[in-house]
Order: C-alpha cells, then structure tokens, then sequence
C-alpha cells in the first residue's frame, strides 16, 4: 500500500541518494575498522600488508579472554534473569488490574529514561552503602564483582524487556487467550501452551535487547565492578584510553561479528516464533494445538 | 497491597541509611574497611613468611610503568597469575581505595603515601617477607612520608617535564611552562599541548609558571593558576596521564607535559629522535618518588609481599630501570643497570630548582577542584 | 507443572455478584503476584538506590574526600547554579539538541525511503540498519577514533590532496559526529514504525486533495508520523545529553560535559554529594524533557 504513494521522480531520487548515504556513513567506520585489524603496522591509521598477527595475539592475551569471558558470563545471567522478570511484568502490567499498577508502571518505565550514568551512580551508591551496611551489622565483607555487575544488568534490562514484550501483548487478541483459559483446566497450561507462544517473538526481541544492552554496557559496569572482574566493554574502554593499537580493531572485529551472528540466530528464532503464532491464531489451529495435548 | 509494599521499601531505605550513620560516628560511611579486616593479629599479611603466596595479585599501577616481562617471570616462578589495572592519578587511585576497591598492590606517589597512612588505608610491610628492603639507598629509608619505611618500599623515582618537538617548536625555545601555558605560543603550535590529567602535577605547574610553590596553599594563588590554565585553554589539545609520549612522537601534539623515563623512552623509539627534546622548566618542576604499597583490606597479603620482595630483587630492579628509565632506589640494582639509562637519572636528585609534592592536608582537595574548574 | 498458588472460587450455583467480587479480586491477587518478583527487584535495585542518591545529595563531603552522612546541607544544589556547572550544563544541552536535529533530519528522508519501498525491499533495508544498531556501542564509537585521527584515513587523504594534517579528534566536532552515528539508528527505528504503520490512504487521499505532494506531506503525513518523531528525539536527547563514552573517546577531556562531569566527581574529584545532585538534576531535567516531548507530540495529532 505504501509504495503506491511514494514520491515521483526527483524527489524519490533524492531520497534515494540520502538512503546511500546515509547506508555508508554506517557502515564505512565499520569496515575500516575490520580492515585495519588485519593490519601488520603496530600503528593502527597506516596500512602495510595484511596479516593474522593481531588476532593471534588477542587470543593468546589472558586479559582479554577473561574480559570476554565475563561479558559472556555477566549477559547470560542477566539476559535469562531480566527475560523471565520482564515478561512477568508484561503479562501483570497488561493482562491484570490490581491496587498499584499505576505506581508499577511508572516505575517500570524510569530505567528507560534514566541516563546510565546516573545509574551508575546510584548503584556504585547503594552497594557501596549496602556491603557498608551488612559490615556492620554482620561482618560480612563482599566487594564488588561479577555477581554485583550483574544484577545491575538486570536492574535496567527488566524494563526494556517488558516494554517489548508488552507492545507484543498489546497487539494480539485477548480473546484468543481467554478461549484457551477456559478451555484448560488451569491458567499455567493455558499460558504454556496459548499465550506464550503468541508473544514467543516479543519475548525473543526483549531478551536479544537485554543481551545486547548488557554486553554493550560501559559507565554502570565500571561503577559496579571490583579488580579482576573487567567486562570486555570496559577493558577495551580503558586499553583506548592508554594506547590504539590494532588489538582493539582484532578484539572489536570479533565482538562486531559475534553481535551479528547473535542478531541473525535471534531473528531466525522471531521468525519461526511468529510462524508458530500464526497458527495458533486462526480458531483451527488454535483447536488443534488444545486438542494435541 | 500497595500500602505494604510502600511500607517495606521505607523501612529498607530508613535500614541502610541508619546503618550507615550508626557505623562510625559520621566519620564517613564503610571509609575506613580496615577495622576489623585482615588476620586474628590485626595487621593484614602479619603472619606472611618469605616466598610465600595466597592467590592472585591484583595490581593496580600507573600505566607503562611494569616491565611485562618481569610480570610474567614472576608469574612463572610462583605460580599465580598477576592481573593488572591502571589509573591516571594518586587522586583517583586514592578514590578508588575510598570507594571499597580490593587490591593487593598499589603504587602511590610519595604524599599519597602519607594520606593513605593517616587513613589507615595500608597494610605495614612484613619485615620477613620483604628482607629485600635492605637493598633499598640509605636515603629511601628515611623518607618524610614513611621514615622506615614502615608501610612502603621505594619503587622508582623521577621528574615530571616537558617533551617538546624541536622541529616545531623551533631551536631557541625557551625552556619555560610558558611552552604549556602562553597562549601565545601554543595557538601556533600544529595540534597544541597536551597537560598531564593529574591535579597535583598539572595545577603545581602552573604554580611554578607563576612563580610558587608547588604545595602552596594560598587559595588566591591557586585561582590565579586555574585562571592560567583556563586562559591556555584554546591551545590545549587534551589532557592526558598515558598517551603523553605518543601524542608527541606521532605529531599530534607539540609540546607534551609528562614524565621522564616514559617521554625518553618515546622519544628514543621515534622515527626521528633529534626532533625531540625532554627539558626541564626553569621556573622548576616535580621531584618525584613512587613507592609499592600493600593495601589494607588486600585479599593476597602474602603474594603482595613475595611481589615486592621480587621487585626488590638487585636484578629484577635493574632490568624494571633498564626497561623504564626511571631511577632505582634499589643500591644493590645498580650495578646491573645499563650505563646510559644511569646518566639519564643520576643528575636527578642535584638537579635545581625540583620540588617534592607534599600532603597539604585539609587544603589537598582543592588541586582537585581548582583543576576541575580549570577544565570546564 | 503445579497449579497456581491462587484457586479459583469453585462455581456450583448461578453467577452471583459476590461470586463475581470474588473472581475478579483472585484475579487482582494474581496479577499481583506475577508482578511481584519484578516489583521487588525494581524497588530494591532500583527505587532504593535512586533515593541513596537524593540522600546523598544532602551530605557533605570531608577534608579527604569521603563522604559524611551528616551535617545535611543545600551545597550541593546550591553550586548546581554557578556558572562553571552552568556552562558545562548549557554545553552538553546545546550539544544534545543539536545531534537530535541532525538525527532527526537526515532520518526522516531514510525512514521515509524505506516505508515507501516494497515489503521485500523494505526487509532488506530494514535488516541493513539493524546490523549497526546491534553492534556494539563503544566498537563503533572507536571505530571514528580511528577514523579521525591525525594519521588516519582521512588525514591521509586529505595530506594526499594536497591539503594538511586533518585534526578532528578531540574536538567538539568529533564528539558530535560521534554521538550522530551512535544514536542514529535509535532514530530511524521509530521513525519507521510509525511511517509504516500509518494509514497510506490518508496521503493518497491528501495527494488528490491539494494540488502538490509537498503540502500532502506536510499537512497528513508529518503530523501522522509525530508519534515517531517524538520517540525519536526523546530516544536519542536523553541518551546524548548524558553521553559518557562517546566524548571520552573523542573529546580528549577537553571539554567537559555532563555524563564526564558526573563520573569524575565520583572518580579524582572524589565529591559523592556533589555528584548525586548533579545525577539528580540530569535526570529531573531528562524526565521534564521527556513530558515536555509527549505533550508536543500528542498536541499535533
């Protein structure tokens, strides 16, 4: 439908000459980038001839591979925790009415707008005070790490994951869930078996966005980590502050290919969710898949 | 419902803020980790004996500052890994250790040494696991900051100056924080100056451009210095504790405030050396001892120990100087330390008009603002 | 799978209302329990420490640096207004707004293209702005750092052209151009849900109506596509007026803005009070933007 009123002419080929430039202008750094880590010069701007030495060094640095071992590490958690709560908070915020769901939904959506550096404070804050606190009270010493990274991953994940999931939510038919719950005996089946498949791609979205969020994440994970816990993100930050050299180009190449391949698994599972959705959107397959029980 | 959860997030706020208070008489809140922490004995790694190890090292240090090689054979011969963390300045390591950071060893220049005593933030040294103190100089023994040294061993030493492209600057320089300051002059410098990211370094600068002391502790004076800075601001490119040497070497700055062992060591490794100069200002600049250090609340005492130990070593310690260039403080290094790299320190200590940076005590934190102020 | 902890009233007789009371109000308590374990983590990790950090604001800050959690004082908020944190202020505001007007800008043509193409087509586009938006933030912030350096690519060339040195890192403009390419796709992306999902006859409609597509578009198709405009800025002001990462790597701690403002207090600075009002005030004025930017929208429509 759209296409039939698209802009004749001149105008459409400008829109077009922006579109190409505006594609370059994205992807330009990023394959200079990619191309410059095959680089021989130990300086990263001049060209001299191509080569693996970058990347051998990169897996041979103990340093890195750990950074990189727990932005896995940090994102896995995070990403299944901050799904499963998000999607909780979803379903409540969308499907029920209870006393507070005002107040939750506001709150809900504060992670969102707070800029990170302001989380950053407040969690550097309240671990800062709470291991105080617990100090006092218990004797107890923890320090900041990879538990106290993760759980502020999740602290702002939970929100976006629920704003996806809901925007899913908002978009089907309740009716089709309210078929189901009568016709299950109980709500948990109902939801396993109707609901969730439905919102499958919202749930998906949301969780590719927590992932990326926490693997992404610079300023709240330098607040929150203690030594020997760097993510990858943030020890690549500080390598940039103290030398360029082409390791960072081999390392970023890397984390750039491995986002992709994230972002295409992910897409495919959206797709056969969708798929699978649709079935169970028209009342035929919606009986069959109740009756195959 | 939505009364009962307001009501236990309240009392949870009201919890953790009471705790706070209650904890230590509004000294601070969970300042002072070392209450309490480290061994029955009450000093951490008391019970350390020699060549012992209890985990990992975790290293925090300023930037090019430890031969890597040195890193992993002590890696090697003890068996643990050394992981390693840099900051720019004693101000923000000395915020990092407020803040609750965990680490085993620190390098603190020479009046930080003396805040984080008075903080209680380090450990004493264990005699036992360190006998290489004895290879420390007469002269770093008796330390203003730690006679003893009680809580610190003398890592190296050195000035803080200026790295200055000849070709650029031209031959007949003057050899003035002018270089850094005059607008003037840095307007017309392709790319500008780059100043050390330090508050005492970068402030006491100024101080001496403008004919005082580094520790002076005139607050007038100091908002003259932030007023010169904030004047030389259009010719300052960046402010910088770690690519100093690089941003000079490569063109991209002209005349670039750093200090000496790493400006020497870029200068050398450039395409063209003689283009290059490291000078010290005659208006004066920083004398300036660095010193290992075992935190309080560290978690490995003993690999702390055992690493200082090894760096004390006369060989470990010369091939650190070899590496660096900075000075050695060790006696029994210096005989296998490279003839050139002692003629590029040894006049250090004669050299006029070089100042030591000492603790101003309550006054301290206005470096800090002054420089902020200075930057915006 | 055990059941839910909640039961269902059991139904015997005729659907009475209390019967009804008593449904809908085991309904409520589910809800209720479903949002629970968000809601608890929410408020303790974040509720929580978002009240520490207005606390905190009120403290003081001793000889050494650390902070005092007594002698409640106004300083903190009372410096918010001098004109050194005005002026860092003002700058990274200007800044913001300027990098959403560009987005905005050249986003609206491209989203535009891209709704007006055939659904394959679309998907292609679509998928080719995705892979940029999914890569990581800071790996292609760095990537300009590169870019821009004097002995970079386009320095080279420009010194191949004849021309001199090009210095563009650590500038204003660098961060700029930074902070562009970064929130660009958060841009495009609501742009382009609301384009698509718009009601096309409309402009068809308004196409016959008035005389040229100029002002079809300006009186049909920009208002209906406000919803994503407004999403956009907000998506892309909030982030850029806060922005740590991009000016600490294209900036060289020249020129100060908020987001380096705010670390340092908690880095060298070592000033807790003063950093916490400060957090506090970006966000107050983040949440006043983002009012501000729904009214807007929902006024035009």
């Amino acid at each position: 439908m759209n296409e039939g009123t698209a802009p004749r002419g001149l105008v459409d080929r400008l829109l077009g000459l922006n579109a190409w430039v505006v594609y370059v202008f994205f992807y330009a750094p990023i394959l200079l980038l990619i191309v410059f880590s095959f680089n021989d010069n130990d300086n990263v701007g001049i060209w001299t001839e191509p080569s693996l030495r970058w990347y051998g060094e990169m897996f041979q640095d103990e340093r890195v591979m750990g950074a990189l071992r727990n932005s896995l590490v940090v994102a896995f958690f995070s990403t299944i925790v901050s799904t499963v709560l998000g999607t909780m908070l979803a379903i409540a915020l969308e499907r029920y009415r209870f006393r507070g769901r005002g107040t939750l939904d506001g709150v809900a959506y504060l992670p969102i707008i707070i800029p990170d550096v302001t989380m950053a404070v407040m969690l550097l804050i309240f671990f800062f005070q709470a291991f105080g606190v617990l100090d006092d009270l218990f004797g107890v010493r923890l320090t900041t790490g990879l538990t106290t990274i993760a759980l502020a991953h999740i602290a702002f994940s939970i929100s976006f994951v629920a704003v996806v999931v809901r925007a899913r939510l908002s978009q089907l038919d309740s009716s089709l869930e309210e078929a189901a719950a009568d016709l299950y005996a109980n709500r948990w089946k109902a939801f396993r078996k109707v609901t969730l498949p439905l919102i499958a791609p919202g749930v998906a979205g949301g969780a590719l966005l927590a992932l990326t969020l926490s693997l992404d994440d610079v300023v709240v994970t330098q607040f929150v980590s203690g030594a020997g816990s760097t993510t990858l993100p943030v020890y690549v930050f500080g390598l940039v502050r103290r030398g360029v050299t082409p390791l960072i180009n081999a390392v970023s190449t890397v984390m750039l290919v491995a986002s992709m391949i994230l972002v295409g698994i992910s897409l495919g599972f959206q797709r056969g969710a969708e798929a699978r959705g649709q079935r169970l959107a028209d009342p035929e397959g919606l009986l069959e898949e109740i009756s195959t029980d | 419902m939505r009364r009962t959860a307001r009501l236990i997030a309240s009392l949870m706020v009201l919890a953790l803020v009471v705790g706070a208070c209650g904890g230590d008489e509004g000294a601070g809140t969970g300042t002072t980790p070392v209450e309490g922490t480290g061994t029955p004995d009450g000093a951490t790694g008391a019970n350390c004996a020699l060549d012992e190890v209890d985990g990992d090292l975790n290293f925090y240090n300023w930037s090019e500052y430890m031969d890597p090689e040195l890193v992993t054979a002590f890696e090697e011969q003890y068996s643990v890994d050394v992981v390693e963390d840099f900051y720019e300045s004693n101000e923000a390591l000395l915020a990092q250790m407020q803040a609750g950071a965990v680490y085993d060893v620190i390098v603190p220049s020479d009046y930080m040494v003396g805040i984080m005593i008075q903080n209680g933030l380090l450990a004493p040294m264990n005699d036992t696991a360190v006998p290489n103190l004895s290879n420390l100089l007469a002269r770093f023994t008796e330390l203003p900051y730690d006679p003893g040294p009680e809580y610190s061993a003398a890592y190296q030493y050195g000035t803080t100056g200026l790295g200055v492209n000849v070709s650029v600057v031209g031959e007949d320089f003057p050899h003035s924080w002018a270089l850094l300051f005059d607008p003037e002059m840095t307007d017309e410098f392709p790319g500008g100056v780059s100043v050390l990211n330090d508050p005492r370094e970068a402030m006491g600068a100024a101080l001496k451009y403008l004919g005082y002391s580094l520790n002076d502790t005139d607050l007038a004076h100091l908002q003259e210095a932030t007023d010169t800075i904030s004047a030389g601001m259009g010719g300052i490119a960046t402010f910088d504790s770690d690519q100093y040497d690089e941003a000079l070497v490569s063109g991209e700055v002209a005349v670039s405030h750093g200090y000496s062992g790493n400006m020497i060591i870029g200068i050398s490794e450039a395409e063209n050396p003689d283009d290059y100069e490291y000078i010290l200002p005659e208006e004066g600049a920083t004398l300036w001892i660095d010193n290992m250090a075992v935190p309080a609340n560290a978690e490995h005492p003993c690999t702390a120990f055992t690493f200082i130990n090894y760096i004390l070593e006369a060989e470990n310690g010369a091939t650190l100087t070899n590496w660096n260039y900075y000075g050695t403080p060790n006696e029994a290094a210096v005989d296998f330390v490279e003839p050139e790299v002692i003629e590029f320190y040894a006049p250090t200590f004669e050299a006029e008009g070089l100042e030591v940076i000492e603790d101003t005590g309550d006054y301290e934190i206005n470096f800090t603002d002054y420089l902020a102020q200075a930057k915006s | 799978m055990t059941a839910p902890p909640v039961t269902e009233p059991e139904v015997t007789g005729p659907i009475t209302p209390e019967l009804e009371k008593a449904a809908s109000k085991a309904e409520a308590r589910r809800g209720f329990l479903i949002a629970l374990p968000s809601f608890a983590y929410l408020v303790l990790l974040f509720v929580l420490p978002l009240v520490l950090v207005f606390v905190y604001s009120f403290a003081t800050r001793d000889a050494t640096g650390q902070t005092v959690l007594g002698d409640w004082n106004l300083d903190s908020y009372k410096r918010l207004f001098s004109a050194e944190v005005l002026e860092i202020f003002v700058r990274s505001l200007v800044l913001a707004l300027v990098t959403t007007v560009i987005c905005l800008a050249v986003s609206y043509p491209f989203a535009f293209y891209i709704a007006t193409r055939t659904p394959r087509v679309r998907n292609v586009l679509l998928v080719l702005v995705m892979i940029p938006f999914w890569s990581n933030f800071l790996v292609r912030t760095y990537a300009w750092r590169v870019i821009l350096g004097s002995e970079g690519p386009i320095s080279q060339l420009s010194q191949l052209l004849g021309g001199e040195e090009f210095r563009l890192l650590f500038t204003n403009t660098a961060v700029l151009i930074g902070l562009v390419y970064g929130f660009m796709p958060f841009m495009v992306l609501p742009l382009y849900a609301a384009l698509e999902r718009m009601d096309w006859q409309l402009v068809e409609a308004a196409r016959d109506l008035y005389a040229d597509g100029w002002t079809a578009f300006r009186k049909v198709t920009l208002p209906l596509s406000m919803p994503g405009v407004v999403a956009g800025s907000i998506l892309v002001f909030i982030p850029a007026l806060g922005a740590y990462v991009t000016p600490a790597l294209l900036g060289g701690a020249r020129t100060v803005l908020m987001g380096d403002y705010i670390v340092s207090q908690f880095l060298a600075a070592r000033n807790w009070p003063f950093g916490s009002a400060l957090s506090f005030a970006v966000m107050f004025v983040m949440l006043l933007a983002t009012l501000f930017y729904f009214r807007a929208g929902a006024r035009t429509v």
